[in-house]
């Protein structure tokens, strides 16, 4: 009772943070619900045991990505956003084709399913299990994705510098 | 005691709403956003799905989409500010030129 | 176990006694403040409101809740009135995963001197810091001018680089410790070795190192002197809460305060052995002696924050943000390796 009360509340927050992204004009207010958003998905990882991977979410996502969108927001002085005749027809025949196809999916996906239920916390994902499995059996994809997150440092640093400061390459010198 | 397939339809409303957002702004940056929304709605399905079959590779699988996603993002605002220096405009449809 | 009316009843009143105390304990950091300044500066200090101005604390109180709370008509008035609640509300709310002593017996029920222990204490507290940024960057933004601009994107940016380096110096005590819960660390760290020494993490554990980058990256963490450049007023007028006033401008202070308390606190449990002290005596005091001890090593960790802050210039943003990347992290990382592989060869005796 106490888990569908939960779960019900904080899924009602996560849709209302969605749907409030969908409908503000300005990026920085959809920021914001966008961390409300995750912030419940924390809550709701939390009632279904997973404890690490809800902290994670909070200091990851939330704390750490959300902020660097918050910074490229106030960084570039983005302002609202303008309805064009482009944006007026993608919204008048994407909403209804998405929510079409998204209860497709979903209504063939549920009827034939045969989960069942989950208690609260019903799988506790203590630090020290998910530790070993990601150094045991995951430790192949952990070594690619530490790679990965090189690779995008460095593709940010360069991106990110001012023009004058990055060298050309090699072959144009003549 | 709450059926799985509720965490499974709150996933896709949020995938959805993320596809959605995708569709119908015009700003890169809100874009960005519901690429976000996509990936935390995909993730909830991953936790949801692991406490269903009591594995924990559900849980270890969503570090890595964690992981990925802020990659993603680093690179994807650095590139986006480097749009606003040349292009002036954070609006998609104004974008739409390869040279100046 | 409790029962669950004991828990409720024990939680509420735990809750709202270590809010007032932590709320007594700001505005007397802030007194204590003035007073090593000033004496460091050769001058006395607060000394007319009270005896030693001792209530010169109260009568900030009264100052901030009477004068003018001027909102300027050119800022973005929900993000502007919330900046403030966030950062309060993310300082304050760290303290409830905090333990301050051993499991006390009242009344005959057991009950443990902490708001509450999850097994995940320690990531919960670099969590509430990571989401207090948002206080710091939202009200830089929406008080619409250039300092506070351009102060909130230097305080975010400084934030977000040193949080790393303060998670990083934390792995070592993990790895010394094997938990995440501020409990079971410090009780990783009862006993003496070679007789009289005390079995703290920063001598046995040997986390000398990674105990000088949690204080530095703790400095620029709280944007503290030598780290506050955001906030300076000689460079950026305020930085980002130059458009604010009176209560809200309090609501900063107090969170910064709180900031610096919680990081001291932390520092205590992780580096320096908690409440773990000599007891003795009749069972009350064996009680409140561990209590005792934590409060003189926060205060000691306060001390120590406040004189730094007295002595030192501060960093030019560059130098702060060079420090942060190219020398602390590597060094946590090191210290990471070396803490790991001692460990493990300990072990494997």
């Amino acid at each position: 009772m106490l888990h569908l009360v939960l779960f019900l509340v904080f899924g009602a927050i996560c849709v209302a943070g969605a749907i409030n992204l969908l409908a503000q004009t300005h990026p920085i207010s959809s920021a914001l619900s966008l961390v409300v958003v995750m912030a419940s998905l924390a809550v709701e990882y939390l009632l279904l045991g997973a404890e690490f991977v809800a902290v994670v979410q909070v200091i990851v996502y939330a704390g750490a990505v959300m902020v660097l969108f918050v910074f490229v927001i106030m960084l570039l002085n983005a302002g609202r956003e303008e309805r064009t005749q482009g944006s007026r027809i993608a919204t008048i025949l994407g909403i209804p084709g998405v929510l079409a196809g998204g209860l497709l999916v979903a209504w063939a996906l549920l009827e034939r399913s045969d989960t069942g239920a989950v208690g609260l916390g019903s799988l506790p994902g203590y630090p020290k299990t998910i530790g070993g499995l990601l150094f045991h059996e995951f430790l192949l994809p952990f070594e690619v994705t530490s790679i990965l997150v090189l690779i995008a440092i460095m593709g940010a640093v360069v991106l990110a510098s001012k023009p004058g400061t990055r060298t050309p390459p090699a072959g144009k010198e003549s | 005691m709450v059926p799985v397939s509720y965490y499974l339809i709150l996933s896709g409303i949020l995938f959805t709403c993320g596809v959605i957002g995708f569709l119908i702004k015009r700003n890169i940056i809100t874009i960005f956003m519901s690429i976000e929304l996509m990936l935390n709605g995909v993730n909830l399905s991953f936790v949801a799905l692991a406490a269903h079959w009591q594995k924990l590779n559900g849980q270890v699988f969503v570090f890595f989409v964690m992981v990925v996603a802020a990659a993603e993002a680093a690179v994807g605002l650095a590139i986006i500010i480097e749009v606003y220096r040349t292009r002036e405009t954070l609006n998609v449809d104004q974008v739409n030129l390869l040279k100046l | 176990m409790l029962s669950l009316p004991i828990f409720l009843v024990a939680s509420l009143v735990k809750i709202v006694l270590v809010i007032l105390i932590l709320l007594t304990a700001v505005a007397y950091t802030v007194w204590l403040e003035r007073k090593v300044v000033g004496h460091i500066q050769n001058r006395w200090g607060p000394t007319r409101v009270g005896p030693f101005g001792l209530l010169q604390p109260l009568a900030d109180g009264i100052k901030f809740l009477v004068k003018e709370d001027l909102t300027p008509p050119h800022v973005y008035k929900p993000l502007f009135i919330a900046a403030p609640m966030i950062a309060v509300v993310c300082a304050l709310s760290s303290i409830a995963v905090i333990p301050f002593g051993t499991t006390v017996t009242l009344l005959g029920y057991q009950i443990p001197l902490e708001i509450t222990d999850v097994n995940t204490g320690l990531l919960v507290i670099l969590g509430i810091t990571s989401v207090g940024v948002y206080g710091v960057a939202l009200a830089g933004w929406s008080s619409n001018s250039k300092y506070s601009l351009l102060g909130g994107l230097r305080a975010s940016a400084q934030m977000v680089s040193y949080e790393i380096c303060l998670g990083l110096s934390l792995v070592g005590v993990l790895i010394v410790a094997g938990s995440f819960s501020l409990r079971e660390i410090v009780d990783a760290q009862r006993g003496h070795f070679w007789g009289f020494l005390p079995k703290w993490n920063i001598l046995y554990g040997g986390q000398i190192i990674a105990f000088f980058i949690y204080l530095t990256a703790a400095y620029a963490e709280t944007n503290r002197i030598p780290f506050d450049l955001p906030e300076a007023e000689t460079e950026l007028v305020a930085g980002y809460h130059t458009e604010y006033s009176a209560m809200k401008f309090a609501m900063f202070f107090m969170a910064e305060y709180a900031n610096m308390i919680t990081v001291a606190c932390l520092a205590t449990l992780l580096f320096l052995g908690g409440w773990h002290g000599p007891v003795f005596g009749p069972p009350l005091l064996q009680a409140i002696l561990p209590v005792i001890w934590f409060v003189a090593k926060v205060f000691v960790f306060l001390f120590l924050y406040i004189w730094v802050r007295g002595t030192l210039p501060r960093f030019r943003y560059d130098q702060l943000m060079a420090f942060g990347w190219k020398f602390l992290f590597p060094l946590a990382i090191a210290n990471v390796v070396v803490t790991a592989l001692i460990v493990a060869y300990r072990s494997s005796l």
